[in-house]
């Protein structure tokens, strides 16, 4: 059987929309709250969600989610309270659920235990930013087995031999960043993206999702001309830090672009 | 990984290239000031009672420590690389000021990130990076050291690879890292081998050597590893192992990955990345370099750790007795010799690696003891 991310694009793109994969991180400021934000998420017509898991040396995150994750780990939130809150969660919703998460924590709660865990308590997809397929045998294989997509990025610098890579190990989509750097840089909102997005397609019927530096709703629409799903990170993250009462509009204007 | 793939292809094709190799030796013999000497510590040794002690003198090469070999030999090869800009975290501040230097002698832009913490205790050499021309970015985030300065000139790295080399200043991140920083390393042991092959006209019994990275540690060991030659690697245990506060990754922590290495790492149960501490910068670092994380599994080499105070003792006891003010870093392999010597006959050898000098530390020693010289 096909995994519900899987479904969810099929759903999606059969009806020539796309994708809205929202990230926000567990337990910032606490995970009462992101209880609420999921709820909220959902309402807005988010597709698929994306949960940080906090780490606390994020390489690939710019200032805004590096201090969201500062603030979940106060908190004291953990990966394996993070797959304790998916599983509470799935008493009352269904929507697809990936974890990003750095490497570290994975290995030390076990690559194999982690799988079984994760995919007990109904999440969907991993994605291990500091971790290139090359290095990701043992949980690519897991994965599979526990059926559990694993999702992996390509950038602006990434080879073709890099591109088969990734995509042959990847399931569920693809994850394209089209800037060099970091979550919440500045996007350049030019052709390249189309020219990067059809050099993936070239090798792969997969779903390609572009994430890394996307904050306003020209952007997502811009970028949704090309990419099957549009991943908002801090733009998100940096509105719930700022407890702003546009939240809600903000995010269906969002969802609105992205068509 | 399209950066890195690039940089461990311009790195084997420089170890091959007769004229970048030709080049190195001569910055090595005209710029550096290599070699530098293996010193007989006379008097140092005469008051332990043990053990003949010889330094092999770093703190002598151009900018004050091991820190330049490398950095000058990554410099060389980024330029090669047609790259224009240089980034370089730092702890002490040595390989920020080594990195600023190789840039200002090849004419390369330069940035040096560096933690909070270190920015108020190593206020000298910020100032030497800032008039060699480099910009220095303030790190405070997280626990404000060496190892958030590394996140954030990776994060540097990943925005600018197109025009950026990253010279990563120990034996350390993915590969090529550890071996490239090894390797421009390695002259340190090179040279001793001959020095004392040519002073006592055989190898000696033991190499003791501060491991916080592993860089000067490993380029003193590499040249010695297939002989019969003890080596000690002596971490920092700042104010005691069973405080928490230290940076004893083999006494302390357990296997783990951080910054695209796997190797020994202080970390909670989480596998989230543990404050470190150490009264030196440059030994404050949670993780250490993957080959000495081989080396301690493969029992080759003995690591320990020196304590904060035992390491200043040092520092005093070599300036009084040999006109050396060491670095509080090169202090904690000291430390270990002053221990360890005196349990030796006087027909034994030491090699301790003096990796660099200890005017740096002066200002943040006198504030430790109390005393006011401003």
């Amino acid at each position: 059987m096909s995994s519900r991310i899987t479904r969810r694009f099929k759903e999606v793109l059969g009806k020539k929309g796309k994708a809205f994969i929202p990230y926000i991180m567990a337990g910032d400021p606490d995970i009462n709250r992101t209880r609420e934000l999921i709820r909220i998420l959902e309402d807005c017509g988010a597709d698929i969600i994306e949960l940080g898991v906090p780490f606390s040396d994020p390489l690939a995150d710019g200032p805004t989610i590096q201090k969201a994750a500062q603030r979940a780990l106060d908190e004291g939130v953990t990966l394996k309270k993070v797959i304790e809150f998916v599983a509470e969660s799935r008493g009352s919703t269904q929507i697809p659920v990936i974890l990003m998460t750095y490497y570290n924590p994975v290995f030390k709660y076990g690559e194999e235990r982690f799988v079984l865990d994760a995919s007990a308590a109904g999440v969907d997809g991993i994605i291990v930013p500091d971790l290139p397929p090359d290095e990701a045998g043992n949980l690519i294989r897991y994965a599979k087995k526990s059926g559990l997509d694993t999702i992996f990025l390509l950038a602006p610098t990434s080879t073709n031999d890099r591109i088969l890579k990734v995509a042959k190990a990847s399931t569920g989509f693809i994850y394209y960043v089209p800037i060099t750097g970091i979550t919440g840089s500045k996007l350049a909102l030019d052709s390249s993206i189309e020219g990067h997005i059809a050099r993936i397609r070239s090798v792969t019927a997969k779903p390609v999702a572009v994430g890394f530096g996307i904050s306003t709703p020209e952007e997502a629409a811009g970028i949704s001309r090309f990419a099957d799903g549009v991943i908002v990170g801090s733009a998100i993250v940096k509105r719930v830090e700022e407890l702003d009462g546009e939240l809600k509009s903000y995010l269906m204007s969002l969802r609105s672009a992205i068509k | 990984m399209p950066a890195l793939d690039e940089l461990q292809k311009a790195y084997e094709a420089s170890r091959k290239d007769k004229e970048f190799q030709r080049e190195l030796i001569h910055l090595h013999k005209t710029y550096i000031g290599r070699p530098t000497p293996l010193y007989f510590a006379k008097r140092l040794t005469e008051s332990l009672g043990g053990a003949k002690i010889y330094l092999k003198r770093e703190d002598l090469a151009h900018t004050g420590a091991h820190k330049i070999n490398n950095a000058v030999g990554q410099a060389l090869l980024a330029k090669k690389m047609g790259k224009t800009r240089l980034i370089a975290e730092t702890g002490a501040g040595q390989h920020g000021v080594a990195t600023a230097t190789g840039a200002a002698l090849l004419g390369l832009e330069c940035e040096i990130y560096m933690g909070s913490d270190d920015i108020v205790r190593q206020a000298l050499n910020v100032f030497r990076m800032k008039l060699l021309g480099a910009k220095v970015n303030e790190v405070s985030i997280g626990s404000r050291t060496l190892k958030d300065a590394i996140n954030e000139a990776m994060r540097d790295w990943t925005t600018n690879v197109g025009t950026t080399h990253y010279v990563l200043g120990t034996a350390f991140g993915p590969h090529p890292f550890p071996v490239m920083v090894r390797d421009f390393q390695s002259v340190i042991g090179k040279e001793a081998r001959k020095q004392i092959m040519d002073a006592e006209g055989k190898l000696p019994d033991y190499l003791i050597a501060c491991v916080g990275g592993g860089s000067n540690s490993i380029g003193l060991f590499h040249e010695f590893l297939p002989e019969d030659v003890k080596m000690i690697g002596v971490e920092a245990g700042g104010r005691g192992v069973d405080t928490g506060d230290h940076a004893a990754r083999f006494a302390g922590g357990s296997v783990g990955v951080l910054q695209g290495t796997k190797s020994y790492l202080l970390q909670d149960e989480e596998g989230n990345v543990l404050g470190t501490h150490s009264v030196s910068a440059g030994l404050d670092y949670a993780s250490v370099g993957p080959e000495h994380a081989y080396l301690k599994d493969t029992g080759r080499v003995q690591y320990t750790y020196a304590n904060d105070d035992e390491a200043l003792s040092a520092f005093e006891l070599l300036s009084g007795t040999e006109g050396i003010i060491p670095a509080l870093e090169s202090s904690h392999a000291l430390a270990e010799a002053v221990k360890f010597a005196p349990r030796l006959s006087k027909d034994k050898i030491i090699i301790v690696n003096l990796s660099g000098r200890g005017d740096k530390d002066v200002q943040h020693v006198a504030q430790i003891k109390g005393v006011s010289i401003s």
